[in-house]
């Protein structure tokens, strides 16, 4: 028999799954997450999840961009090719501007979008979850919790039970 | 509660309360969303419909027009084309022009309503977004192939070479290449991480293990993981934050290519406004062109219903009034500025004896025709939207041929006057761009979710928790 990854309990609503993700944090759960077709709010703290950084990893992405941006032009313009045009001064930073703005911009943007994917993990080829029966349902109309089997206070019996009190629809052992 | 236009659902006509997102048939539930947007998706390729490969036929063969047009482009060079000195800038740029203000109203509905909380977005902001990128693609092309040697397009960019040289970036021209290459990529990216979670939800539904294979890779193994929703609903906010900026600067460089010279006409501090106006103003014309058959060849009038087709309307109004506004600035600077040049450019404009009907054309198509979008019962009416639309993106395209080549036929020195010509090449390079707009919108409504469904379900998840209960579909028919 393969190793347990967990106990995976599926409910109807996001209600459901928000009270089941409580009850289990009370009981001094820590390694539990759900599952679910979209983003509900407030899950994060039944869960006791803490919240993303994802905004100050942005914002210093955006700074280097900012600098790379401004640095390159200038640095093109007054140290490695001095050049005079139309007699404007070496560094015309008002026509920097734009090409700085750009550099900012997609510098923040494609780390807001690759790190956020990089933090999660993804691609990601094979996922233990997906061994849950219904576990398609997730990206549908389904909500799921699961208790890793890696917690400290896991022990099957009693978590079984504990889900099985929260009205969910269906409870399964789940395999890595 | 402008998401439904629940507020104003006591003034629709009768029979339209149901063509409000939500209610489909009575009750609406997350898993009908996804069945009704994404049943073109499962179908077997042999039962796709036949206007499908109808469609798709006719788009792939001005495809072909298109790269034909190309091919023989790069044989024998710009001397295909009606482009000569004065007119250099003609065709080609007034193309890339008039795609890349189509991209516009797509960033905008999904990066601006979205930091506005306008919710009804969610059902169009996908196509929209398609949109964009595509309409970027056709663009984006444009000055490459203007540049008489496209493969050596990559000058212009920075790049450690051998000669030691950098671009020349005080140039308004440099600064396109990386307003247009920042706004083509984010504009991907931000699509791209918005299908994520929709293109999980096909994975898991579709029947055939192929496609089960295609989207498998394609979401990238997405779980639906709290953790993972948390950094992914953070990450988006961040990109339409990061993209709303970015839509009204990517316009704005673009004027600068116009405004930063001396041309008369051209050189004038109203440029960028008026130009990202404009653009807005064609992207909803485009919107509407695409929502209206789509909503009906898919039966996606639950989700694109009346009320984003009104709003998209009104919209295209209030923008549409700002160009008008732009027109009358122009008109008015080139008086005030007392210079020869400036007036003698406004009068050539208008009563030219080539372009005059140019003008006067166009203020038809922007101006007058968009007028009966005041009344209700026009903004109600797909048909009409749907020829109007038309007319507005006919005028756009005149408005950029009208500023750029007939202010180039009479440009300083009258020595060097001319008439400008499109050839048959200008034309069919144009046609077939369509074509290629149109085979990737094609493959776009056939094999990915054309509606955002998990912002939709989330959508729904709000009303029926933190609505009104009054405000809710059912009461709200009693009411009626």
């Amino acid at each position: 028999m393969a190793e347990l990854y967990g106990v995976v309990a599926q409910y109807g609503s996001p209600d459901a799954v928000k009270a089941a993700a409580q009850t289990m944090r009370d009981h001094g759960y820590l390694q539990i997450e759900a599952y679910t077709p979209y983003p509900i709010e407030g899950l994060d703290d039944d869960l006791g999840q803490t919240q993303t950084r994802l905004g100050w990893v942005v914002l210093a992405m955006g700074m280097v961009g900012f600098i790379v941006g401004f640095g390159m032009q200038w640095w093109a313009n007054v140290e490695f090719y001095p050049l005079n045009i139309g007699g404007k001064p070496l560094n015309s930073w008002p026509n920097f501007i734009v090409i700085t703005f750009e550099c900012t911009i997609i510098f923040s943007a494609f780390t807001a979008g690759l790190f956020m994917l990089f933090r999660n993990g993804l691609p990601q080829y094979y996922h233990p979850i997906f061994n849950t029966p219904g576990f398609e349902n997730a990206t549908r109309d389904k909500f799921f919790l699961c208790v890793e089997a890696q917690d400290k206070h896991f022990e099957l019996a009693e978590v079984k039970g504990l889900l099985a009190s929260t009205h969910p629809e269906k409870v399964s052992e789940v395999e890595k | 509660m402008a998401l439904l236009g629940l507020k104003r659902l006591r003034r629709l006509p009768e029979g339209e309360t149901d063509k409000v997102i939500g209610n489909h048939g009575g009750e609406q539930s997350y898993g009908s969303i996804d069945d009704v947007v994404n049943a073109p998706l499962y179908t077997h390729p042999l039962k796709t419909p036949t206007w499908w490969f109808v469609g798709f036929g006719i788009a792939f063969f001005f495809l072909m027009v298109y790269l034909y047009s190309v091919v023989y482009l790069i044989v024998k060079g710009t001397g295909i084309w009606g482009n000569n000195i004065p007119t250099a800038w003609a065709m080609p740029i007034i193309n890339f022009v008039w795609w890349i203000g189509i991209g516009h109203a797509g960033t905008l509905i999904s990066a601006a309503l979205l930091l506005f909380r306008q919710e009804w977005r969610t059902s169009i902001n996908r196509f929209a977004e398609a949109m964009t990128l595509f309409a970027v693609v056709c663009a984006g092309l444009y000055p490459i192939l203007h540049l008489g040697r496209p493969w050596v397009f990559y000058w212009l960019a920075p790049y450690p070479n051998t000669y030691g040289l950098f671009p020349q970036f005080r140039s308004p021209l440099d600064w396109d290449l990386f307003a247009i290459s920042t706004y083509a990529s984010v504009s991907l990216l931000f699509w791209y991480i918005g299908l994520i979670p929709d293109l999980a939800t096909v994975r898991d539904r579709h029947p055939y293990k192929l496609g089960k294979i295609f989207y498998g890779i394609l979401c990238l193994g997405w779980r639906g993981s709290n953790k993972h929703w948390q950094r992914y609903m953070r990450a988006y906010l961040l990109l339409a934050a990061l993209s709303f900026p970015l839509v009204l600067s990517v316009h704005s460089t673009i004027s600068f290519d116009f405004a930063v010279s001396q041309v008369p006409g051209w050189n004038n501090t109203i440029m960028p406004p008026y130009f990202v106006a404009g653009a807005v103003f064609a992207g909803f014309a485009m919107v509407l062109i695409l929502a209206i058959p789509l909503r009906k060849a898919f039966k996606l009038e639950n989700f694109i219903t009346m009320k984003h087709l009104d709003n998209s309307a009104k919209l295209m109004l209030a923008t549409g009034l700002f160009v008008i506004y732009g027109y009358f600035v122009e008109i008015f600077s080139a008086w005030y500025s007392g210079s020869e040049l400036e007036r003698y450019m406004i009068y050539n404009r208008m009563f030219g004896k080539e372009y005059g009907w140019a003008f006067w054309a166009l203020i038809f198509c922007n101006g007058i025709a968009i007028q009966p979008l005041w009344w209700k019962r026009v903004r109600y009416n797909p048909i009409a939207l749907f020829i109007i639309s038309i007319i507005v993106s006919v005028g756009m395209w005149l408005e950029r041929f009208v500023i750029v080549a007939v202010t180039l036929t009479r440009e300083f020195l009258p020595s060097s006057w001319g008439i400008y010509k499109p050839t048959f090449w200008d034309w069919s390079l144009y046609i077939g761009s369509l074509g290629l707009f149109s085979t990737l919108f094609f493959l776009f409504i056939r094999f990915l979710p054309s509606i955002a469904t998990s912002e939709m379900k989330e959508t729904l998840h709000h009303i029926e928790h933190h609505g009104d209960p009054a405000l809710r579909l059912k009461d709200n028919k009693e009411a009626l």
